[in-house]
């Protein structure tokens, strides 16, 4: 059962990273994306861990590339891309000894580790203590890591204030930056 | 998982064998015959009343009381003939109606339609041999999968837009996705009250916990703002009046489902009332008790279901009513509502309950930390008021200038 849940779930994962590649098209390519998103989830609950795949759902398909679409359609770069000129020099073959050095990596892992490559929860037993996944993690999350969760928080909180200052900038400012630099709307925000 | 404690539907604790699988079969089959004929009767009864709100007759043509109208439209629909548009993305055409209808029937496998709790039975049924929860699947990530699934709901109103290749369907589809992310976190939010106090997400626990009749039911014990932050929220996750700017006829011929004709169209017309319903018993689950009532007589099995029933219609009834009354939001007007009232108030509820509950294990006491939060409550609102002031007068000042 586990490894049949696995190869679908696994092949559904390929299909869409490849598609992602493929596309000519951006809406297929980020369509793609979340049917590798909703693979991946399948594998996390198959790992028992209800929770991360639902946020997976939740987060990754739900808001995210919903997020790409929305500036795919709203720039209207949903038309096929000429990919014959390579924009970064060297990157093609970049690309190719990076793959072939992944290949390489998992293939030995592997070899290496049979129980990875059949899907089987990696890992020893399934947590102890009281309450479901989702009571450990919260647990967890809140005593051991409160600071990391607190400074990712934090961060987040400072590129959402970024992200609008950076937009609210009146078109005056940008547009016309030689002559209003020194205006009073345009400095000092 | 196969702990009773943690949710986990009793049925798979002797393992899985061939009833089990048929038993489960069965249950996903009387579910979606629910939703089916919940909906075939809803778009009746919505028509039916609004016609009775704006004195006309209404459907009365097909059988009693025209009882039959869906039918007779649905039959209709298929049979008409189906248009694609020549600029449209073929493939994502066909997609984008089933991405609407999936996730509308798979929200509602998570709801509990009845069983008796607060008893023994702990909201089981015995059924040939089997104990079993009267509800489809009780997954242990509950809400979650509710939240999820609205997320993925997005998308069908998102590419049947887009794909068309037209203009008004994508103008359409853009404010909904919009207004359906926006919403999101509102709802998310209030749902976290609810999860908060029942301390865990599973929609079966939610349900028990509420089993001890009026008093404990979400609705009073989370403070009736999260329930109503929740309804409008779901309203505007529906896309129903007053916030249906996704159709908006008048501006957007049809809104995103425009260039749709045929089966194809009446699958969103199919995915919209079932969303109504499944959002309905949601909110009858997180806040109302769910199948919780008192057995008046006969036998006790029956009643459950019909509480649940009746509280259903109470919500069903109250869309329609709105449909009827309230004239559509503005665009911006929808934004402020979400951004700059719903989401703060909600942060700001789930914040004094928090401190309750710590509250309530310090044993600390409690009415001067109600007090306490109250009041940075008012403080803050007081802070995003004049925020939002400012930056109005600013932009006024700005706009002068230029």
């Amino acid at each position: 059962m586990d490894v049949f849940v696995f190869a679908v779930a696994a092949a559904v994962i390929l299909i869409g990273a490849m598609g992602v590649v493929f596309s000519r098209n951006p809406v297929h390519a980020a369509l793609m994306l979340v049917m590798t998103l909703f693979g991946i989830a399948v594998l996390f609950v198959q790992q028992q861990a209800h929770f991360l795949a639902a946020v997976q759902v939740v987060v990754y398909a739900g808001a995210i590339v919903v997020l790409f679409l929305f500036v795919i359609m709203l720039l209207g770069v949903d038309v096929a891309e000429n990919v014959t000129v390579e924009p970064l020099v060297g990157q093609r073959t970049a690309a190719w000894v990076i793959t072939a050095g992944s290949v390489g990596l998992l293939t030995a892992l592997a070899i290496r580790a049979a129980q990875v490559s059949l899907g089987m929860p990696s890992g020893t037993r399934p947590l102890d203590g009281e309450g479901g996944n989702l009571v450990q993690l919260a647990r967890v999350l809140f005593s051991d890591y409160l600071f990391a969760f607190e400074a990712t928080s934090v961060l987040l909180v400072i590129a959402v204030v970024g992200a609008v200052v950076l937009a609210n900038r009146s078109p005056g400012s940008t547009a016309d930056a030689g002559e209003q630099e020194h205006s009073p709307t345009g400095a000092g925000r | 998982m196969g702990d009773p404690l943690q949710g986990g539907d009793p049925i798979f604790i002797g393992g899985i064998d061939f009833g089990v699988v048929a038993l489960v079969v069965l249950k996903v089959l009387i579910g979606f015959t629910f939703v089916m004929v919940g909906v075939i009767f809803m778009i009746w009864f919505e028509r039916k009343l609004i016609a009775d709100m704006q004195n006309r007759i209404g459907p009365n043509r097909a059988g009693k009381w025209g009882l039959l109208q869906t039918l007779a439209d649905g039959i209709k629909l298929i049979f008409k003939e189906d248009l694609m548009p020549n600029k449209a993305d073929r493939l994502v055409f066909r997609l984008a109606p089933y991405l609407t209808v999936a996730p509308a029937f798979l929200t509602f496998t998570i709801v509990p339609i009845g069983g008796l709790f607060g008893t023994g039975e702990n909201g089981t049924i015995e059924v040939f041999g089997y104990r079993t929860f009267v509800q489809v699947a009780d997954p242990p990530i509950g809400v979650l999968f509710l939240l999820a699934m609205s997320s993925v709901a997005v998308y069908g109103v998102m590419l049947a837009g887009w794909s068309s290749g037209s203009k008004y369907p994508l103008l359409g589809s853009v404010r909904a996705s919009a207004q359906m992310v926006s919403y999101e976190a509102a709802l998310g939010l209030s749902v976290v009250a609810v999860v908060l106090l029942t301390g865990s997400l599973s929609t079966h626990d939610i349900v028990s916990a509420q089993s001890g009749g009026f008093a404990d039911w979400n609705i009073w014990r989370t403070g009736v703002v999260p329930f109503l932050v929740f309804c409008i929220a779901a309203t505007a996750e529906l896309n129903r009046p007053p916030f249906d700017l996704v159709e908006a006829e008048q501006e957007l011929v049809g809104g995103f489902h425009t260039e749709y004709s045929s089966m194809r169209f009446g699958m969103f017309y199919l995915a919209e009332f079932m969303n109504t319903i499944t959002m309905s018993a949601i909110i009858v689950t997180l806040f109302l008790g769910g199948p919780d009532g008192p057995s008046l007589f006969g036998p006790d099995i029956i009643w459950p279901t019909i509480w649940f029933m009746g509280k259903l219609f109470i919500f069903l009834f109250t869309f329609v009513w709105l449909r009827a009354t309230l004239p559509r939001f503005r665009y911006d007007q929808l934004m402020d509502l979400g951004w700059k009232r719903l989401i703060p108030l909600s942060l700001a509820w789930l914040l004094v309950i928090g401190a309750i509950r710590i509250a309530d294990d310090e044993g600390w006491n409690v009415a001067l930390v109600i007090g306490i939060s109250l009041a940075s409550c008012v403080v803050g609102a007081l802070a995003l008021v004049g925020a939002s002031r400012a930056g109005r007068i600013r932009r006024r000042a700005e706009e002068a200038l230029r």
